[in-house]
């Protein structure tokens, strides 16, 4: 485990459990990504698109702001890019069905004890190692 | 306007704790993820960290009648364990295993500009309307 980050790790996880905190706080709601991005591109009712906007826009400065004072970070090279699609597709559509991703069931349902949350991140957890397992030692792709 | 801004700045501690985190980084992801390498426990203690802080802190937010700037919480209350929880979490789960992107780290990503990341959010947004497409069709059937 030489690439073993805890301090980094439960800091960072601390200011993202600090900023779903803050969203239902002040905004009552929930910092589940893709239902927050869905809602947005594909919104129930127009006054709920702007929160969502600006929410987005707050994610993506936070990687302009940095890599302006932290320097640019190492990408990865040569993940093909049909791989990178078929699992865009895969997280979009899942995501979707299941009615949440790593911070929606994952951040803010355990933290509210949801039952229906736990099962969401066993299940996408196990199936994430298992298609790991799969893509890296079986299939031999560089991820 | 205040919830706007508020908005905005829940997004942007969102983001630094994911780079801070390690999160946004996609192989730091697999690297969790592929137990039978060489293995990175850390995103366990992200994930640890961050349920820590929203176990403790929601239970004194939802006792409050309201949000600062909304009239009320809005909060899921669908509560049935079912096939479409099930799937769609292993859906999902395969997609992130492929690319070690989950959708708030492949967001904040974008910043980078690499063709990786953003191939996978526009086929993300795709799979998110391409499912919306499906249960429409269904519920009119």
């Amino acid at each position: 485990m030489h690439d073993f980050t805890p301090i980094s790790a439960l800091i960072g996880g601390a200011l993202i459990g600090a900023a779903s905190v803050w969203l239902l706080a002040a905004n009552g709601r929930i910092a589940g990504i893709s239902s927050i991005l869905h809602g947005m591109l594909s919104p129930v009712a127009l006054p709920d698109v702007p929160w969502r906007a600006w929410f987005i826009a707050g994610l993506l400065a936070a990687g302009l702001a940095w890599q302006a004072f932290a320097g640019p970070v190492p990408l990865r090279e040569g993940f093909p890019a049909g791989w990178a699609a078929a699992a865009g597709l895969l997280v979009g559509f899942g995501t979707r069905m299941g009615g949440g991703c790593t911070s929606g069931h994952g951040v803010c349902g355990l933290g509210r004890l949801s039952l229906r949350s736990l099962v969401a991140v066993i299940v996408f957890m196990a199936a994430g190692m298992a298609a790991t397992y799969v893509v890296r030692h079986v299939l031999g792709i560089a991820s | 306007m205040s919830a706007l801004y508020s908005a905005l700045g829940a997004g942007f501690l969102f983001g630094i704790g994911l780079w801070v985190s390690g999160m946004a980084n996609p192989k730091k992801v697999l690297g969790f993820l592929d137990i039978t390498g060489d293995w990175d426990a850390s995103l366990m203690l992200v994930m640890g960290g961050a349920v820590a802080v929203t176990l403790v802190a929601f239970r004194f937010v939802l006792r409050r009648p309201a949000p600062l700037f909304d009239k009320r919480f809005f909060i899921p209350e669908t509560k049935s364990i079912d096939f479409p929880l099930v799937a769609g979490s292993a859906l999902f789960g395969v997609g992130w295993g492929i690319a070690g992107y989950c959708p708030g780290p492949a967001l904040t990503a974008l910043s980078t500009l690499s063709s990786e990341t953003i191939v996978f959010v526009i086929a993300m947004i795709a799979g998110g309307l391409l499912h919306k497409f499906v249960t429409q069709r269904e519920s009119k059937t």
